[in-house]
């Protein structure tokens, strides 16, 4: 409890240093969660997320490039949380809890009223999606700017290289099965240069989307 | 005349007519460079429309009782024996041959409710003819029910008027209306209506309609608002020297006036070109159309010489499209190589290995190799300043084929969609499979990266890989081609799955395998050479 009121303390001094060296507005597609819960909208996207802010990388999306990216800058397996603080690849950085007013999360209003790099950079994501029941057959289906990696539950489900724009539907997993319950999505997108942002949502076995899932940025 | 395009083919209006002009350019050219007809005992005269019955697919051709071609596939064909053999005295009845003559030619054949209807020519001396109706109730010679009955002459010409009863065509229009087309040269085509319950002519007081001159082979299909009357022009009957060409024109009510795409009426001579003698293939006559559904149509016909089998006249069975409200012939799928492309995301089919530029990685503010303009290593650093040196053409970069980038590739890997960069993994090799059988007009293929064993494989779980090549019939596809000029893919069997599936894409970078939808572009692929 004491490191945590530290490492609280910490992070206000911070966020007031940096509220006095930037001036810029907050991220006009983004805002703080409401309420404990999301819901999917009618399309099946996720709005509600976890989202790290940028590590620097090379910035080149090849797939070897890519790995190199992730391996240099690994995230703990320990589950996130918002305001959280750490520090990957020498960069310290924290997790921030949004809500994308958009079907999609724009990381480049996220970094960019952070101050922070929108280029050859990293951005790790993650968030909860609680299923009513199991759902066989489903698939991840994303769309990122620009490379990207997706873990479904611990495992690996999609893997976009090269330069992209995020479109919707663009990385798809192969058939999974939905838990019922608790079902935890892992994301790494990599930026070169330009806009930078994704989408994600869940498809039935029809290819049509999933709705009525909840989302939770439950850490455990 | 310009016609307007009544088609209500949204498919077609979905990848556009430019598109399926493209795609029809490519398969003229193709084409030219090997195509085969059917397999096995294919050898026919004059068939009537290839029809399917329980799982066989038959036709009927011209000659002593009107020997019969039957296929399990539709690909593998094999002649067994006479239609007439099953009719009782083995010939026509003593009416038809009274009205026409004891010749058994060109029939055709229709398939209503509990009943086949096979229409006959039975020829004297021309134009003294008849047409003779049989029917059965069952297509399968090892039926217990198979037998064929005598309906007597349908209609005849006397040898004077300006017709000549043969060739046959029949049409179950959209109002449920049973029509005849017949003639040959003497004169009209002409069109009555039959009884839909017996075969027989409708009203037989009733002078038949003339539709066409000069032509024979006549056959109408109905689309959309259209009746379209099919019907062959020039010579039969001599080898690589006839000059058989099947033509068309339409109308807005099946007794016409059938006018070409420059409105000429077919009764004055007109005819749009259908088909005409290509490839390896001389004279092409008889269509029919076979309709298998979920936007795949075909046609069968006859060419009058097949150049490879010694010029003997063969059957075929070919791909139908539409466009701009008219059939187009499509062509076979010829071996080759390939890119397969989604009609829906526009990506191509590769395998999920890491691309290599072709002519490799290149700096980015330089030109080519011998140009004389420096430049940097990707990641090397920011480029240099000043304005960016003026390129100059460098010497001509080859195709990359997978011997260049292959070494590093696994033996079997997954696949995926990926923008089209012309490298090797993007290329697919389509090869006939030997001995695997097919599909009405079509082989079953193998799906190979060019150059490699790496086959398109269907996986457990309706999911795709690429994997060395076993023939097993997860890496055996059939690949038919849709009235808009796009393909459907689909593996002989599935691992686990029951139910036909077909090559799909569900995301802009995924393929899997999923039910064929007719109105969605997710199953629908554009082959295209690289």
């Amino acid at each position: 409890m004491k490191s945590r009121c530290c490492a609280i303390a910490l992070f206000t001094l911070m966020a007031c240093a940096a509220s006095a060296e930037q001036a810029r507005p907050p991220a006009a597609s983004l805002t703080q969660p409401k309420g404990a819960t999301s819901r999917v909208d009618t399309r099946g996207f996720i709005h509600r997320w976890l989202v790290l802010e940028p590590v620097p990388v090379p910035g080149r999306l090849t797939e070897t490039a890519v790995k190199e990216a992730l391996g240099a800058a690994p995230l703990p397996d320990a589950p996130p949380r918002a305001g959280e603080q750490l520090t990957l690849s020498n960069t310290p950085v924290k997790w921030h809890a949004l809500d994308t007013l958009n079907y999609n999360v724009n990381l480049y209003h996220f970094a960019w009223a952070l101050s922070k790099p929108t280029s050859n950079v990293l951005f790790w994501a993650t968030t909860v999606v609680d299923s009513p029941r199991e759902i066989p057959d489903a698939r991840l289906a994303i769309g990122s700017n620009a490379a990207s990696r997706w873990w479904l539950n611990g495992e690996p489900v999609i893997a976009l290289n090269d330069d992209r724009q995020a479109v919707i539907d663009d990385g798809v997993s192969k058939r999974v099965t939905l838990r019922k319950g608790r079902n935890v999505i892992r994301a790494a997108i990599i930026n070169g240069g330009g806009a930078t942002d994704f989408c994600a949502r869940f498809l039935d076995a029809n290819d049509q989307p999933i709705a009525g899932l909840v989302v939770t940025l439950a850490a455990d | 005349m310009t016609s307007p395009d009544l088609t209500g083919d949204t498919p077609l209006r979905r990848i556009g007519s430019t598109a399926l002009r493209s795609i029809l350019c490519f398969a003229a050219t193709a084409l030219a460079s090997s195509a085969h007809a059917l397999d096995g005992e294919i050898q026919v005269h004059d068939p009537s429309t290839v029809i399917e019955h329980e799982g066989r697919f038959y036709t009927y051709g011209t000659g002593k009782g009107l020997p019969v071609l039957t296929s399990a596939d539709g690909w593998n064909w094999q002649r067994k024996g006479s239609l007439m053999s099953a009719l009782p005295g083995g010939k026509a009845g003593a009416d038809v041959l009274a009205r026409g003559g004891d010749n058994t030619w060109a029939p055709d054949i229709i398939h209503i409710g509990d009943k086949f209807f096979v229409y006959y020519s039975a020829p004297g001396t021309q134009p003294k003819s008849a047409i003779g109706l049989l029917v059965g109730r069952t297509l399968n010679p090892d039926s217990p029910d198979y037998q064929w009955e005598d309906g007597g002459p349908v209609v005849w010409s006397d040898g004077i008027e300006d017709s000549n009863a043969i060739d046959p065509g029949v049409l179950l229009g959209p109002d449920g209306k049973l029509w005849l087309t017949y003639g040959s040269y003497f004169g009209y085509i002409r069109l009555v209506e039959l009884d839909p319950q017996t075969g027989k002519r409708l009203h037989p007081d009733k002078a038949p309609v003339n539709i066409a001159i000069n032509s024979e082979a006549s056959i109408l299909i109905y689309r959309d608002g259209w009746y379209y009357l099919l019907v062959t022009h020039g010579s039969c009957c001599q080898g690589a020297n006839s000059t058989y060409n099947i033509r068309m024109g339409r109308a807005r009510k099946v007794t016409g006036p059938y006018l070409d795409n420059m409105g000429v009426d077919m009764i004055e001579g007109g005819g749009k070109l259908f088909a005409a003698s290509r490839g390896r293939h001389v004279g092409p006559g008889h269509f029919g159309l076979l309709d298998l559904g979920q936007g795949v149509q075909k046609f069968s016909l006859h060419y009058e010489a097949d150049l490879d089998r010694g010029g003997i006249s063969v059957l075929d069975i070919r791909p139908l499209l539409w466009s701009d409200g008219w059939p187009v012939a499509g062509d076979n799928l010829v071996a080759g190589t390939y890119t397969l492309e989604s009609a829906r995301t526009g990506t191509v089919l590769e395998l999920a290995v890491q691309g290599s530029p072709v002519g490799g990685f290149r700096p980015r503010r330089g030109g080519p190799p011998g140009s004389g303009i420096a430049g940097s290593a990707p990641g090397s650093g920011p480029p240099p300043g000043g304005p960016p040196p003026e390129p100059r053409p460098g010497p001509a970069i080859p195709d990359q084929d997978s011997i260049q980038v292959a070494a590093n590739w696994p033996a079997t890997t997954d696949v995926r969609l990926a923008p089209a960069m012309l490298q090797a993994q993007q290329k697919w090799t389509l090869t006939p499979a030997p001995n695997a059988g097919g599909t009405p007009g079509a082989p079953y293929f193998r799906i190979s990266v060019a150059g490699t064993e790496r086959s398109l494989t269907a996986t457990a779980g309706a999911e795709l890989a690429a994997a060395p090549f076993t023939g097993a019939a997860e890496q055996l596809w059939r690949i038919d081609q849709l009235t808009d000029g796009s393909y459907r893919i689909s593996p002989k069997g599935v691992p686990g799955a029951a139910a036909p599936l077909a090559l799909s894409a569900v995301g802009s970078s995924m393929p899997t395998l999923a039910k064929f939808d007719p109105a969605s572009d997710r199953q629908r692929w554009l082959l295209r050479r690289p």
